[in-house]
């Protein structure tokens, strides 16, 4: 069984190999090929339903045991909603994106990006070992990168990718910093083991900036401020990607790392009120930046941060309401929010525009559209009784029951939360209500209106693409149909899924398996009162929109994460130009005596560290000949250096080599004294050919400075060589292995060249790696030399 | 400068150090040697050429593509490590059996000659490919500013 989800996993990354191929075969269908995969996969995840185990399969595949870093493949109630998720949308995303793509786009690019990106979250999903998670977790964040700047032609695609790159990219870096924490404190990268060892943890100096580093990352991915700045940039990736990565499943990594993270690490006071003030601040801040946009796509991506502020405190509780509602949440969301993105591209296809002030009257000409429309956004406002509700009034419960007492940040929790409801509620009417039924205004009197890049200003009136517009073919509607009509279902009646899947991610994260607790009727309590303002309070707020505008604009942008974000980025590039300008010279010498210099420094550093704390030099007795030898490649690179004709300069070079291969034969390395003769040859020839291009020597006009600092780091170096290779044949710190090679030589190898057979034999993969690298480099030089042939080819004639 | 001894002598040169160089190879799992220095070995062989005559004329001596010994030196390397990983040795573990030919008498025959062959392939491709396009372009520059070759 377990076989199965290692195929599971590894489908979609094969699948993505074959793609280039497929698509050759395959053409404009190669979507449904894609198709396949997910929807496989999707039924192999449903057949785990049912139960509500801690544990459904788990397998270790050996990977680098030596440092703790194993395949582990985990499948617990948490992980089975995400695959179900992740497979799930996208089956619907891959089946909306074959009608919405158009003819022209790159197919067999942004489907193996995808099945990428489907791999890597399946992965950090089903992956128990923190490296191995860490690994596709940066995965996602790279596929996302590239999907979100599939559109590359366009500067706010580059942008919005770069973005969420720099953003998540870091924020993978400091989880990966937080697993290491880990590792010291509880000794080990698996997350099962970790468990084991949760008192010894917690009660460790690591615990709370472990915590901390997994915040940041678990943060940045799901967009909470003031990391949210890369979701809306997000926005310029094709929608079926919005609705895929940044509605559905990468910007919810987050949430999983937390939920799965609260076993092992919350139940303390830092944890949930950390994760809950982010949460709240986010959830607030998220819906009244979403009521000023004007872009369809801009309102939902804010929306999704500020959702996903609304989740994430459910996990840091870790009480049995709040897990419970945090995993009925995660799905209601996902469908509702998965709903609306494919809707908006439909308006997007059909009409040329996401400007909420151009479209209006859609309720006639899309009526369908309309319809599902109008149903995901009531139930994103939490409308009785759509699926909405049901999870909102959990949320409201489970904040109401806080796990260390109600205090006066708890009840501040409860404020934001009802005040980002009464947001949610005002933008859900504008997609339910503004754009439906509202007035179509012509383009002219809106003002700031920009015309798209593509389209001809002349002859653009969004007025009329509005006026024509009409629902789209049946299958593209397909999707966010079968998605509304869970919003309905789950609204009605959840319990199945409840007992199967909810409970088990509960227990996932909790530990133990809690009650059932979702209801579908409205209950008189706090809770549906808190549902009723923010219902109340909502309407009223966007019934009286155009009169609190002004002040919704009043908020000053520059406080927006956006301009820390730029003045950072800014910063970093006069930085790195700074330096730049300092080291990157462009002379070869400066080149050579910053980077010796640095190996002098560091390197005698650590000597005479060393030799103060008690090296030992155990120098072998010289024999003549080694003194004459030596003497002469002393006096052959002082003549190098002194000598300034070309010839006379070489011929000394040349001699030094020829002494130092003569020393190789007074020590018996026969095969060291040819290579090095080859290689002394070969270098003089080519110093030969290319005598034609080196420009005369001229007497040196350095300043002193210049070469004083020359003459210390070449003396430092030549010390500290010699040091170097002194201290290291009077110190063994290990038995040498060479007796091994010697006695294994001929029975092993079948050699009696030592030397050779440790090349080819003992040590066959460094000379492979060797030989690797050789071949690089010859294509490199031969690739910038023939630039420089062709450049200086072009300025010639 | 007067080239006449070097043009004359060189062709002589080539094959006798491409016969050493295969004599290198081919001894250097017992005796001092090995598809590096062989490698290396060859290469001094084609720049010999390079010098006394050109460049053109050391390229078209091996009318064989440099890139070719790059690539097939690399697959046979890989290849001999790959072949005892198909039958569960480790990767690149490498074997040995001796076979008696007539007229050569007892003769080792191991599987690291093979790899060995593949470095020296790759070691001839990457020495050749880099030093005769220096030497190319040096050749092209002089050709643009109506200079005569300096070898003549």
């Amino acid at each position: 069984m377990t076989r199965y989800l290692l195929i599971a996993l590894l489908l979609p990354f094969a699948a993505a190999g074959i793609i280039p191929l497929a698509y050759r075969g395959l053409g404009r269908r190669l979507g449904w090929f894609v198709l396949t995969i997910p929807i496989a996969l999707f039924a192999y995840f449903l057949t785990f339903l049912g139960s509500v185990d801690a544990v459904y399969l788990r397998h270790t595949w050996q990977w680098v045991p030596s440092l703790g870093i194993n395949f582990s493949l985990t499948l617990d109630g948490l992980s089975l909603l995400f695959t179900l998720l992740i497979t799930g949308i996208g089956s619907l995303v891959v089946f909306y994106s074959i009608y919405y793509l158009g003819s022209r786009e790159d197919l067999s690019k942004f489907y193996t990006y995808i099945l990428l990106f489907m791999g890597a979250m399946l992965g950090v999903v089903l992956l128990d070992n923190l490296i191995t998670l860490y690994i596709f977790w940066e995965l996602t964040s790279i596929s996302s990168f590239l999907l979100i700047g599939f559109w590359h032609t366009r500067s706010e695609s580059r942008e919005g990718a770069l973005k969420s790159m720099l953003l998540t990219v870091m924020g993978g870096l400091a989880l990966l910093a937080g697993f290491a924490l880990l590792y010291v404190a509880g000794g080990s990268y698996d997350f099962r083991e970790l468990l084991e060892r949760k008192e010894l943890i917690a009660s460790s100096v690591y615990y709370v900036p472990a915590v901390a580093l997994i915040f940041l990352g678990a943060f940045t991915k799901s967009a909470q401020v003031p990391f949210h700045i890369w979701l809306p940039a997000a926005m310029a990736a094709p929608t079926p990607v919005s609705a895929y990565l940044h509605s559905a499943t990468m910007v919810k990594a987050g949430i999983f790392l937390i939920a799965k993270f609260s076993l092992l690490l919350g139940g303390t006071p830092f944890w949930y009120y950390t994760v809950a003030s982010f949460g709240s601040v986010t959830l607030f801040l998220g819906g009244l930046l979403a009521l000023r946009q004007v872009d369809l796509k801009a309102l939902l991506a804010f929306s999704t941060v500020s959702q996903l502020g609304l989740i994430i405190p459910m996990f840091g509780m870790g009480t049995e309401l709040s897990a419970l509602a945090g995993a009925a949440h995660i799905i209601h969301h996902a469908t509702f929010k998965g709903a609306l993105f494919m809707l908006v591209g439909i308006i997007d296809h059909q009409t040329l525009t996401r400007r909420i002030d151009l479209l209006g009257d859609l309720r006639r000409r899309m009526p369908i559209t309309a319809l599902l429309m109008a149903i995901a956004a009531l139930s994103m406002a939490g409308v009785w009784p759509l699926n909405g509700f049901v999870s909102k009034e959990l949320i409201f419960e489970a904040l109401l029951a806080p796990p260390f007492g109600p205090n006066v940040w708890t009840w501040s929790f409860v404020v934001l939360a009802v005040a980002g409801s009464v947001f949610t509620t005002a933008y859900s009417l504008i997609l339910a209500h503004r754009i439906l039924f509202g007035r179509v205004v012509p383009a002219r009197h809106v003002t700031g209106y920009k015309v798209d890049e593509g389209l001809d200003e002349d002859h653009f009136d969004a007025n009329e693409f509005v006026e024509r517009a009409h629902d789209p073919p049946a299958p593209m509607l397909l999707g966010p149909a079968l998605l509304v009509g869970l919003v309905v279902v789950l609204g009605i009646y959840p319990f199945p899924l409840e007992s199967s899947l909810y409970q088990a991610v509960a227990a996932a994260s909790l530990g133990s398996v809690p009650h059932h607790s979702l209801h579908t009727l409205p209950v008189i309590g706090w809770p549906l009162l808190m549902s009723l303002v923010a219902l109340g309070a909502g309407a009223l707020l966007y019934v009286n929109l155009e009169r609190v505008a002004q002040f919704l604009e009043a908020t000053p942008r520059r406080w927006s994460a956006n301009v820390l974000y730029e003045a950072a980025l800014r910063t970093l590039h006069r930085v790195a130009e700074s330096v730049d300008r300092t080291q990157m010279t462009g002379f070869l010498r400066d080149y050579v005596l910053f980077t010796v210099g640095a190996v002098v420094l560091l390197m005698g550093y650590s000597i005479v560290r060393g030799l103060l704390g008690g090296l030992r030099l155990d120098l072998a007795p010289v024999t003549l000949w080694e003194v004459v030898a030596l003497g002469l490649v002393a006096v052959g690179a002082i003549m190098a250096v002194v000598l300034h004709r070309r010839i006379p300069a070489l011929i000394a070079l040349g001699s030094v080599g020829a002494m130092v291969s003569l020393l190789f034969v007074f020590w018996n390395a026969p095969d060291l004294a040819l290579t090095q003769l080859m290689v002394e040859a070969i270098s003089t020839v080519l110093i030969v050919v290319v005598f034609s291009r080196l420009p005369q020597i001229s007497r040196e006009s350095a300043s002193g400075r210049y070469r004083a600092a020359n003459i210390a780091v070449a003396v430092g170096f030549g010390l500290m060589a010699s040091l170097v290779s002194a201290i290291a044949l009077g110190n063994v710190y290990f038995e040498s292995i060479s007796h091994y090679f010697v006695e294994n030589s001929i029975p092993l190898g079948g050699g009696a060249n030592i030397v050779n057979v440790i090349l080819v034999d003992f040590r066959g993969f460094d000379t492979m790696g060797e030989i690797t690298v050789l071949s690089i480099a010859a294509l490199s030089i031969r690739a910038l030399l023939r630039a420089r042939v062709k450049s200086q080819r072009g300025k010639t004639s | 400068m007067n080239m006449l001894i070097l043009r004359t002598v060189s062709p002589i040169h080539l094959y006798i150090m491409t016969l050493f160089a295969v004599h290198l190879l081919l001894r250097g799992h017992n005796a001092p040697g090995g598809g590096f220095i062989a490698g290396l070995l060859t290469v001094a062989a084609i720049i010999l050429q390079a010098v006394a005559f050109n460049s053109r004329h050391a390229e078209n001596l091996l009318p064989i593509p440099a890139g070719w010994f790059l690539g097939i030196g690399l697959l046979l390397a890989a290849g001999t490590g790959l072949g005892p990983a198909l039958t569960g040795a480790p990767f690149l573990d490498q074997t040995f059996t001796h076979v008696n030919l007539p007229f050569f008498g007892d003769v080792e025959v191991t599987t690291a000659l093979f790899f060995d062959l593949g470095v020296y392939l790759v070691v001839v491709g990457a020495g050749k490919w880099i030093l005769l396009t220096i030497a190319d372009e040096r050749r092209t520059e002089d050709e643009h500013q109506g200079e005569q070759p300096s070898g003549g």
